[in-house]
C-alpha cells in the first residue's frame, strides 16, 4: 500500500485515502467543440500507460478532496514528487530511481 | 501400547511442573506447557502425524518451525473454534486442545488412500493434466470431486468462526524482522539511538537458532541467556515493542509490513475480550530484515518416513524442549552443522547409529569432535534408502561410488544438506536477489525499498561480522562479541547419491505436495524449460513451501537436465505471504452486518414497521413493496400502481442523490456539466437534466431546482450520487477552477416524501405553511423553500409517475415524524405506500428514463429520445465535441423505444435480444435488446422498452424475442404508454 504525500495537507498519508484519477496534465481544449476527430481521440480517448517515470493524477478523495498531480515510477512504484493542480509539469527530482524488473510469475 | 517418555533428564528449558493434557486422534496425551504439538508428540515417541498429499505416504513431522510440510493437524477447541492445516511444529499445546491429523481414512495408521502409493508409477507430474481430459463433461461431475477427495489436506469448518480479530495501524522507525542473534543486536542498536522499533518473531520465545544453538556464546555467555537477557532490556524501553508469536508475513510497497500477531492460540481458556490474532499494518522508515535461514533436507530414495527430520529440528526438540527424537539416531548430511546434533544427542545418553557424509572432507574439528565421543562417522558415504512402514528403521548405506551396501538400524534419522537463506521478505519488497556460487544460495542483492538484510539470511555466517553488520544496521554504537566452538562449511542442492537420473527412486523435494526429483526431471523431459513452467507442472514449491524448503532442490534437479547454470534457470517467486493467514486476520471486523455495511433511510424503520419488503440498490436498502395480508409481489404491486393512478401513493424517495450547487457562478458551472441550459431557469423553478461525459453518452440524470440566483438543489440517481460528485469536483478543480462554486453533497441530509396521485395536493395541504399549492401559485417543475408543520422543507412539484406529485424534503432526523403525519392523512383519504417496483411500472407506463437500466453507457440524449435536453445554444458544455463523433451522429443508432408484445399477457424478460426475422440462420442479427419490461396493471397489459437498431424509424414494425423455448412476436410503438398527451401530471 502507498504513502502518498497530499501537496495541500502537505502530509504523507496511507493509500487508502486516496484515488488514482489518471494520466496527469491532459487539458481540455479550449474550443473544444472546434476539434478535430483525431485532436478529440488524443485528448479523451488515448493514454501513454508509461512504464517507468509516469505523470499521473490523485485525488485525497477522504481527506482534503483535492485533486493533484504525481511523478510516480511505475515500476518501482516510488512517489517522485507530488505537487498541486494547476502548476506546470514538473522535472523528474534527483537522480534516475532504481528501476528493477518487476516481479515474474502468476499465481499459486 | 507402552507410555513411554522420550523426555531427556536435564535437558531443555520447560518445566515439568507445569503440564497441560491434549488429545491426539481421540487419544490423551501429556505435555509441558511450551511445547508445539510435535514437541509433545515426540516425548510420547509418536512421530506418525500425517498423510502425504497425492501418495497418502505415512509422514512425520520433519521440521521444528515454520517450514513444517508433512505434520499438517486440525486444531480445535470445539466444533466451532476449529483450525485445519495448522503446522504441528508451530502450534503451542494448550490444555483441552483437540487435535486431529488429516487426509486418512479410516485411521492414520491404517489409511485406505495409501493404495495410491502402489500406484504411484501413474501419478507422475502432470498425470492428471494429461488423464482426465475427456470426455469433458467427466471432469466437473466425476474426476474432479473423487480427485479432490483423494487428494487434500484438512477440511474446514463449517460453523461461523465464533472468534473475534483484530487489526491495527502502526508506524515506527525500525521495524526488525527475526528476533535471533542479529535481530536482537540490530533491534538494540536501533533502541538504543531513541528510535521507535517494533521487533518480531514468529516463534513464542526469541533467540532463533539460539534456542538450539547451545554451543554459542554471545557477550560471554550462552546464547539464549544472552537473547533472554537482551529481550529484557529491550522490554523495559518506552521506544520498542517486542511482538512474539507474530509473522511478518508480507512486505509491500514503501515499506509496508504486514503482521500476523496470534494472541489466544496457546492460551487454554482466552479471556473473551482478546482478539484470536492481530493484523498489524506497519509502516517502517527502514525494515532490517534478520530471517535468518533454513535447513535443507537430503534428496535421497525414501527420505520422507516418520522419523526422518532436520537435523537442527532435532537439535531444537533436545536442546530446548527435552526430548530426543529416538533412541538410536542416524544422520545423513553434506554440513557440519548436523554433527553438532549428533554431539548433542550423544552427550545426552542417545545413541547415534552413524554419521553418514556425502563429503570426502567435511570440516575436521566436528569430525574429531563426533569421533572423540565414538560416533561412527561415515565421509564419502551415502545413505541409498530407508525401510519402515509407519517409522524409520533402517538406512542402506554405501560408499559413493563403490559397493557394499549396509544396512544399519535406526529409529530416526538427521539429515543437512545445509542452510537456505530465508529471503522471502527481501524478495517480496522487489530487492534483486543474486547467486552465490561458491555456497550454492541466492542472497539479497539490491534493496529497492529502505531496507537492509542481515545475519543468515544475507549470507553471513561468520558470527563476529554478523553481530557488527546487525549492530551497524541498527544505526547505533552498540558492540557485542561472540564467538561459535565449530565453523561450519559444507552444504548441497540437487538430488543425492543414488537419486540421480538414472534411478527411479522416490527422493522427494517437495515433501507437502509429494513431488520427487523424477517429477521434475520428467516436467523437462515434457518440454518445460523455464522454473515457471516446471513449478506448475509439478507443483514443486507451491502453496506454504513458498521456497522454504523444495525450492534450491527443484532448481538445481532442473538446471543439471536443462544444462544450464543455476541463475541461468532462474528462481520462482516468493509470494506473501510468508506463512499461512487466517482469514479471519485478514478481514478482522469486516464480516457480517460490517461487511458490507447497508446504508438505511432515515425513514428505514417506519417503512419496516409497515411492512416494507425491502431490496439492494447498491448499498441501500430501499423498500421495494409493500405486501399486504396474502398479497404475493405481484398482487402487492398491482394494487399499489392502481392506488397510486387513482387516488395517490407515498413513497420513500430519500435515497435519490442531493448535491447542493452554490456561488455566483453557479448557473454557468452547471451549465458546463449538464447538456440543458440553466441559466434561463429561474427561481423557483425545476428542471430535468441530462449529464453526459466527454464522449457524449449519458453519464447521469435527475431534477435539478434553482432556490435562489445562486443556489440550486441537484438531484442524482440513487447509484450515481458519489460519482456524479467526483465527476462534478474533478471539472470544478482542475477545468474550471476559476468559477466560484461550491459543491457539497447532501443525500444523507434531506429525507424525501415522495406524494403522487390524483389526491396528492389534498394530502399534503394541510401540512404545508406558507405556501399556495394550486396550480396556478405552485405548477409542475416548482420548488419553494416552506415549512411542512413547523419544520424547514424544500417542497418540489415533480413527478416521476405522470401524476400530480410533490417531494417534500425535510431534515433527516425529521424525516420519520413527517413521513408519519403525511401517511395518516394519506391513509385517511385511501391513499397507500408503494415501493420501487411500483415506482418502475409507474415511470415505465410514462416512458420515464432509468439512467444504468435503459441506457448502458453507449447511449446519448438523442438515443434515449431525450434529444431535446441537449442545448444547441451553448458554445460549450462537457459531451459537446463527443456528441459529434462520426458514430454517435450516424444512421441506425440503437434507440430506446416501446415493445408491445403480441400476446399482452405476455411480459418480455429484460435483456432478451430483438431479431427482425426469427427463421434466420444462426447466428442471428441482434438489432437491440430489451431494457425494461413489465406488467401494468393500469393498461391491463405488458409493456416494455428496448435499445433497438433505428428503432425510432421501425414504429408499428413487428419484431421478434427468441427465447430459449419459444420466440415472443412484438410490435415497436412509442415509449409512452399511458396519458400520452400528459394532462395528468398537470392535475
Amino acid at each position: 500500500m502507498f504513502l502518498i504525500k497530499c501537496p495541500y495537507c502537505g502530509d504523507e498519508r496511507s493509500e487508502l485515502e486516496f484515488r488514482w484519477a489518471g494520466e496527469a496534465h491532459i487539458a481540455r481544449p479550449e474550443n473544444i467543440a472546434a476539434i478535430s476527430d483525431e485532436e478529440f481521440a488524443e485528448y479523451f480517448f488515448l493514454r501513454d500507460n508509461t512504464k517507468g517515470v509516469a505523470y499521473e493524477r490523485w485525488r485525497h478523495i477522504h481527506g482534503c478532496g483535492r485533486f493533484f498531480n504525481a511523478i510516480r515510477d511505475t515500476v518501482s512504484d516510488n512517489f517522485l514528487l507530488t505537487y498541486k493542480a494547476g502548476l506546470p509539469r514538473q522535472p523528474v527530482p534527483g537522480p534516475q530511481p532504481v528501476t528493477p524488473d518487476a516481479p515474474e510469475g502468476g499465481a499459486a | 501400547m507402552t507410555k513411554k517418555s522420550f523426555r531427556i533428564k536435564g535437558a531443555g528449558r520447560l518445566t515439568p511442573a507445569r503440564t497441560a493434557r491434549f488429545t491426539f486422534d481421540g487419544k490423551t496425551y501429556t505435555a509441558y506447557e511450551g511445547d508445539t504439538v510435535a514437541s509433545a508428540l515426540l516425548a510420547n515417541g509418536v512421530h506418525l502425524m500425517g498423510r502425504s498429499f497425492k501418495y497418502h505416504r505415512a509422514r512425520g513431522v520433519l521440521s521444528a518451525g515454520a517450514e513444517e510440510p508433512n505434520a499438517l493437524i486440525d486444531v480445535a477447541r470445539d466444533a466451532a473454534r476449529r483450525q485445519p492445516n495448522v503446522r504441528a511444529s508451530v502450534q503451542d499445546v494448550f490444555d483441552g486442545a483437540i487435535i486431529r491429523s488429516q487426509n486418512r481414512w479410516p485411521t492414520l495408521a491404517f489409511d485406505t488412500g495409501a493404495i495410491n502409493n502402489l500406484l504411484s508409477p501413474f501419478f507422475a507430474a502432470g498425470f492428471y493434466y494429461k488423464t482426465f481430459m475427456w470426455p469433458k463433461e467427466a471432469w466437473a461431475k466425476l474426476y474432479e470431486p473423487i480427485i479432490r477427495r483423494a487428494a487434500g489436506l484438512g477440511v474446514a469448518p463449517k460453523e461461523d468462526d465464533p472468534d473475534h480479530y483484530a487489526n491495527r495501524f502502526a508506524h515506527c522507525d525500525v521495524l526488525v524482522a527475526g528476533a535471533g542473534v542479529a535481530g536482537l543486536t540490530a533491534a538494540l542498536s536501533a533502541a538504543e539511538t531513541g528510535a521507535e522499533v517494533i521487533l518480531v518473531d514468529e516463534r513464542a520465545e526469541v533467540g532463533g537458532a539460539l534456542l538450539f544453538d547451545t554451543s554459542t556464546m554471545i557477550d560471554g555467555r550462552p546464547g539464549y541467556d544472552w537473547a533472554q537477557d537482551v529481550l529484557s532490556r529491550l522490554k523495559a524501553m518506552a521506544n520498542v515493542t517486542v511482538l512474539t508469536r507474530t509473522t511478518a508475513f508480507g512486505y509491500y510497497t514503501h515499506n509496508f509490513i504486514g503482521l500476523a500477531e496470534r494472541v489466544t492460540d496457546h492460551l487454554p481458556r482466552p479471556g473473551k475480550h482478546l482478539p484470536r490474532e492481530r493484523l498489524w499494518q506497519v509502516r517502517a522508515k527502514k525494515v532490517i530484515m534478520a530471517t535468518g535461514a533454513i535447513e535443507r533436507h537430503m534428496v535421497f530414495a525414501n527420505n520422507d518416513r516418520p522419523g526422518i527430520m532436520l537435523a537442527s529440528a532435532a537439535r531444537l526438540y533436545l536442546n530446548h524442549y527435552g526430548v530426543a527424537v529416538g533412541e538410536k539416531i542416524g544422520v545423513y548430511t553434506a554440513h557440519d552443522s548436523a554433527y553438532e546434533a549428533a554431539i548433542d544427542l550423544k552427550h545426552a545418553g542417545v545413541e547415534i547409529a552413524a554419521i553418514v557424509d556425502c563429503r570426502t572432507h567435511p570440516g575436521e574439528a566436528v569430525v574429531s569432535a563426533a569421533r572423540a565421543l565414538g560416533i561412527e562417522v561415515l565421509t564419502g558415504h551415502s545413505v541409498l534408502d530407508t525401510a519402515g512402514r509407519l517409522r524409520v528403521s533402517s538406512m542402506t548405506v554405501a560408499p559413493n561410488g563403490g559397493n557394499g551396501k549396509r544396512r544399519i538400524a535406526i529409529d530416526a534419522l538427521l539429515m543437512s544438506g545445509g542452510w537456505t537463506p530465508s529471503v522471502h521478505l527481501f524478495s517480496q519488497s522487489r530487492g534483486k536477489l543474486k547467486f552465490d556460487k561458491a555456497k550454492d544460495r541466492f542472497l539479497p542483492g539490491l534493496h529497492v525499498q529502505d531496507g537492509v538484510s542481515i545475519g543468515a539470511c544475507n549470507g553471513t555466517d561468520d558470527l563476529p561480522a554478523l553481530l557488527a553488520e546487525a549492530a551497524a544496521a541498527g544505526g547505533g554504537t552498540l558492540s557485542v562479541s561472540g564467538s561459535s566452538l565449530y565453523g561450519w562449511t559444507g552444504g548441497m542442492i540437487g538430488a543425492a547419491e543414488g537419486a540421480g537420473p538414472e534411478t527411479a527412486v522416490k527422493a522427494f523435494v517437495d515433501f507437502q505436495h509429494d513431488v520427487t526429483a523424477k517429477d521434475i526431471r520428467l516436467a523437462v523431459r515434457e518440454g518445460m524449460q523455464s522454473i515457471e513452467h516446471i513449478k506448475r507442472f509439478t507443483t514443486n514449491g507451491m502453496a506454504s513451501d513458498q521456497g522454504k524448503l523444495s525450492n534450491m532442490h527443484g532448481l538445481a534437479i532442473a538446471a543439471e537436465m536443462l544444462g544450464k547454470d543455476i541463475p541461468e534457470v532462474g528462481l520462482t517467486t516468493f509470494r506473501a505471504p510468508y506463512t499461512p493467514v487466517t482469514y479471519g486476520t485478514l478481514i478482522a471486523h469486516s464480516r457480517g452486518d460490517l461487511f458490507d455495511p447497508a446504508r438505511k433511510t432515515p425513514l428505514h424503520d417506519e417503512l419496516a414497521t409497515q411492512g416494507a419488503e425491502f431490496e439492494d440498490v447498491g448499498n441501500w436498502k430501499r423498500a421495494w413493496y409493500f405486501p399486504r395480508r396474502g398479497e404475493d409481489m405481484h398482487q402487492a404491486v398491482n394494487r399499489e400502481c392502481r392506488t397510486a393512478r387513482e387516488t395517490a401513493g407515498i413513497f420513500d424517495a430519500s435515497t435519490l442523490g442531493k448535491i447542493e450547487v452554490v456561488g455566483p457562478d453557479a448557473a454557468k458551472f452547471l451549465n458546463l456539466l449538464y447538456t440543458n441550459a440553466w441559466d434561463t431557469l429561474k427561481p423557483g423553478k425545476c428542471r430535468y437534466g441530462i449529464m453526459t461525459r466527454e464522449d457524449g453518452f449519458i453519464y447521469d440524470d435527475g431534477v435539478v431546482g434553482r432556490l435562489t440566483e445562486d443556489r440550486f438543489h441537484v438531484t442524482t440517481t440513487t447509484g450515481g450520487a458519489p460519482r456524479v460528485l467526483a465527476h462534478m469536483e474533478d471539472y470544478l478543480q482542475t477545468e474550471f477552477p476559476d468559477l466560484k462554486v461550491w459543491l457539497t453533497s447532501t443525500t444523507e441530509q434531506w429525507a424525501v416524501i415522495a406524494v403522487q396521485g390524483p389526491k396528492a395536493r389534498d394530502i399534503i395541504a394541510p401540512l404545508v405553511e406558507g405556501l399556495d399549492l394550486s396550480n396556478e401559485a405552485f405548477p409542475h417543475m416548482s420548488v419553494a423553500e416552506c415549512t411542512v408543520m413547523g419544520v424547514p422543507a424544500r417542497l418540489f412539484r415533480v413527478s416521476f409517475t405522470g401524476e400530480i406529485g410533490f417531494e417534500i424534503n425535510v431534515p433527516a432526523d425529521y424525516g420519520a415524524s413527517v413521513w408519519k403525519a403525511i401517511w395518516e392523512r394519506g391513509q385517511a383519504l385511501g391513499a397507500c405506500l408503494y415501493g420501487t417496483e411500483t415506482m418502475h411500472v409507474l415511470r415505465a407506463e410514462k416512458g420515464y428514463l432509468i439512467v444504468g437500466q435503459d441506457t448502458d453507457g453507449t447511449v446519448t440524449p438523442d438515443d434515449a429520445g431525450y434529444g431535446w435536453a441537449v442545448s444547441k445554444k451553448k458554445p460549450d458544455f462537457v459531451g459537446i465535441r463527443g456528441l459529434q463523433r462520426p458514430d454517435l451522429i450516424r444512421e441506425n443508432r440503437k434507440q430506446l423505444v416501446g415493445l408491445l408484445t403480441k400476446d399482452p399477457t405476455e411480459v418480455l424478460e429484460e435483456g432478451g435480444q430483438i431479431v427482425a426475422d426469427p427463421n434466420q440462420p444462426k447466428p442471428m442479427t441482434m438489432l437491440g435488446h430489451v431494457t425494461s419490461a413489465y406488467w401494468s396493471e393500469t393498461l391491463g397489459r405488458s409493456i416494455a422498452i428496448a435499445l433497438v437498431a433505428g428503432g425510432r424509424a421501425r414504429m408499428g414494425e413487428t419484431l421478434y424475442v427468441p427465447m430459449k423455448d419459444k420466440t415472443i412476436a412484438v410490435e415497436v410503438t412509442d415509449m409512452v404508454f399511458f396519458d400520452k398527451e400528459g394532462g395528468r401530471i398537470h392535475g
